[in-house]
Order: C-alpha cells, then structure tokens, then sequence
C-alpha cells in the first residue's frame, strides 16, 4: 500500500460484498454445480485496475470470507484467491492493454487454476472426486468476463476509484 | 504471497485435522452473517408473498387437509400413548435406565447455497436455543444429519448422505446393526460392512441404532432399494433410499435424547465417523 491518498473504497468493498452474497444465493438444484467463481472475477477486476490496492492479502482475506461463507476447509479459497490475485497483479499491465475477448482466455486460465486447486485440496483432505460438470464454472466465468468487466469499469470511472 | 500460501496451507492442515480453527471461524461468521440473511431475503419474501397473497379457497382447503392430518395423528397417539406406558412398565420391570421420550426444538432451514461439493445446511437456530453439536437433526419423515457447527444464531447441519458421514443404524425387521455411509448423492446411502450372507433384503428399513450416541435410537433413516451380491467380492453392495426429503426441506426437528441408552461418554464425532 502507497502514502497516495486513495479514493472510492466503498465501491470496491461493496463490489467485494455483492459477489459474496451471489455466490450463496439459492439456486435451483440443477444450476448449483454451474455457478460462476463471482468472488474471483471481481477480484481479478479490481488487481487489474488498481493493483497498488487489491493484491494478495486482501485476495486471501476474501477467500477466508468465502471458505467460512460457504464453510469449506478453512483456508482453500485462501490459499486460491491469494495465488490468482499474485498472478493478476503481476501481469496486470500486461492484462490492461489486451481487448476484452483475450483478456477472458487470460481469466479462463486463471479461475482453471483455481479449480485445480480445489479439486488437489479435496483430493488431499479425501473427499469423492466431482462430476465433470465440477469443470464448467471456469467457462461459465470466461463468458461473463466481458460483463463484468465492463459493469466494474463504469462504477470505476463515475466514483474515480484510484 | 509467500506468507498467503503458508498461512493458507497451515490453516488447512489444523482445521482439517483439529478443530482448534473454531474459533477464528466462529469470529468470522459474526461478520458473514447478515450476508446469510440478505441472501436468503429473495426466497424468504418470495414465501411471505405467496402466503399473503394466497386465496381464501386454497387456505381453506389446506386447513381442511391440516385438520385430516391431525386427526388421524391423534388417533394413532393415542395407541401409541398406551403402548409408550406399557413399554416403560415392561422396562422398569427389566430395571433399564432406558427412557423414552426426546426434547424437541424447530428450527428453518435459511435459504442459502453452500459449497455444492459438500451436503450441509444452515438453520436459523444456534447456541441460543440450546442447540449443541453433535445433535441430530430430523425433518417430517426421518433423520436428516447432525449438527457440525454452532453459532449463537445459526447453526450448520451436516446431511447423511455427505460422503464424510457415517451413521449407525439397524434394520428395523431383524435388529441386524451395521453403519449406513453417505455417498455425496442426495438419493443415496451405502451400507459397506455386511457380508453377502447378511439378512437383508429390498425394501427393508433401517432406523437408527443409538450405538454411536450422537443418534437417539429408533429414528427412521433409509429404505434398502438394492442389495447386490457377487460371489468375488467379501462384501455385498447395500444400497438404500434416505426417507427424509433431503432437497426440499423447510422446517427441521432438533432432538435430545432424555437418558442416553449407551454406557460411557459418548464419542467424539471424529471417532464416530472414522470407525466403520
């Protein structure tokens, strides 16, 4: 964290709450396994953005949130969020200047990540090995990038986070 | 980072093998919990919408429906009333420290999706009310799971059928005793420990054994649906259907067993689940 004075906060921890609450919103039971690493997206967004901000410790302070949120082990949304914001703020001038549409590959890539390391922890702690549809979030989250993307760059520019 | 992941790893290995972590979870879900209730506001008010909203002829008919109801269960109570004071007679005269009768406590479910890959529920009762871990949880019809985890105000409920759980039941035609496993398959429960000459058959139910001490005995649990023998394996594969409604459940039964019937403490939930 820099000395420079930082502004809009508030729309980056209610950006943060908002994808708490939808990744425990209800859904029907056949769309459970479909829902999309919300948490991570905006994560992703905000180390792009303002990456003297967001980085790994708030990164494994929202995995925390999630794992008690939605009581996994505690620790491996941690452990995942902390890697991908590491990765996205190294490579975030990189991310910047690439159009939307290759900028989700890159994000593809990174909720990929997370789902191997999920699925290495359950391995590790025993757990039944998932379906295959344990794998369609990533994809799921791929094509919502550009929503996403665009919805945080707009709240972004109106509140001039910095 | 360097100090992210090994905080992250170190977490995971003492919450997964002691349960020192409760702590900093339970500080924690003081912060998460109104995010609980504001995720449940949309079915929550969805249901307060619809009973406002529901006509006088389909309230009608369901009292009409709800007093057929209660009639007939009072009539049944009324055997069962004798055949309780009868059954006790019979112990006292045995000399059994068995009792019969459990307190119960309801509690709702709060509608929220937790991690899908693990079958576990929040309800909206917690330390509050008296619950404990440990304590078994039934809907209408059978057991439903036990509680893992309590809060002041909530408390999480571990289902059956998560693979991690394991309940000791018997069947209810022949008292055989075994240890019913769940599957992760919300229709499903495995009974992995009877040879292929067990007394077991289709359609047979299993209701709890009260061996573990978690469970109070006499609970009903499962319907066996499929009892596969092969002549090479030492085990047959017991399948059965849980009788409680595991996906659409709304209100649940917290139950405490008045005097437990076992001898000792009680195990440890770790101990219960890992001895087969």
């Amino acid at each position: 964290m820099t000395i420079t004075p930082h502004r809009g906060g508030f729309i980056i921890i209610a950006s943060f709450v908002l994808a708490l609450i939808l990744t425990i919103l209800p859904l029907p039971e056949w769309a459970r396994p479909f829902r999309p690493a919300w948490h991570s997206l905006v994560l992703i967004y905000w180390c792009i953005a303002t990456p003297q901000r967001v980085g790994v410790g708030i990164g494994w302070f929202l995995g925390l949130m999630i794992d008690v949120i939605t009581n996994t082990l505690l620790g491996q949304h941690a452990l995942e969020l902390a890697i991908t914001a590491f990765i996205t703020t190294k490579l975030h001038r990189r991310l910047r200047v690439f159009p939307v549409w290759q900028q989700a590959i890159g994000v593809f890539l990174l909720l990929m990540l997370e789902e191997v390391l999920s699925i290495i922890v359950m391995g590790a702690i025993h757990r039944p090995t998932p379906a295959l549809s344990y794998w369609a979030p990533p994809f799921i989250g791929m094509l919502l990038w550009p929503l996403v993307f665009i919805i945080l760059r707009s709240l972004r520019q109106r509140f001039k986070v910095i | 980072m360097a100090a992210a992941v090994l905080a992250s790893l170190l977490m995971m290995v003492v919450d997964h093998r002691e349960n020192h972590l409760e702590i900093v979870r339970s500080a924690l879900s003081i912060i998460v919990a109104p995010l609980h209730q504001i995720a449940s506001l949309p079915t929550s008010s969805g249901e307060w919408l619809s009973d406002s909203f529901r006509s006088r002829q389909h309230l009608l008919n369901d009292n009409k429906q709800l007093r057929e109801d209660n009639l007939k269960l009072k009539g049944q109570q009324q055997k069962f009333k004798a055949l309780e004071a009868e059954n006790m007679r019979l112990r006292d005269l045995l000399d059994s420290s068995f009792k019969i009768g459990d307190q119960i406590l309801i509690a709702e479910l709060i509608a929220i999706d937790l991690d899908p890959y693990k079958q576990q529920v929040i309800i909206n009762r917690g330390g509050n009310s008296g619950v404990f871990e440990g304590q078994a949880v039934l809907d209408a019809d059978a057991v439903l799971g036990q509680v893992i985890h309590v809060d002041p105000f909530s408390a999480t409920v571990l289902m059956i059928t998560d693979p991690s759980h394991a309940l000791p039941v018997e069947v209810n035609r022949n008292g055989l005793r075994t240890i019913a496993m769940g599957t992760g398959r919300t229709n499903e429960l495995e009974l992995p420990h009877l040879p292929n000459n067990a007394d077991i058959q289709a359609g047979d139910l299993l209701i709890t054994s009260g061996l573990g001490g978690h469970f109070p005995p006499g609970y009903p649990v499962a319907v066996v649906t499929q009892v596969i023998n092969s002549p090479g394996q030492p085990f047959a594969r017991i399948l059965a259907k849980p009788s409680a409604n595991l996906k659409r459940t709304h209100e649940v039964l917290l139950v405490r067993a008045l005097a437990s019937p076992t001898q000792g403490p009680p195990p440890t939930p770790a101990m219960e689940q890992a001895t087969p």
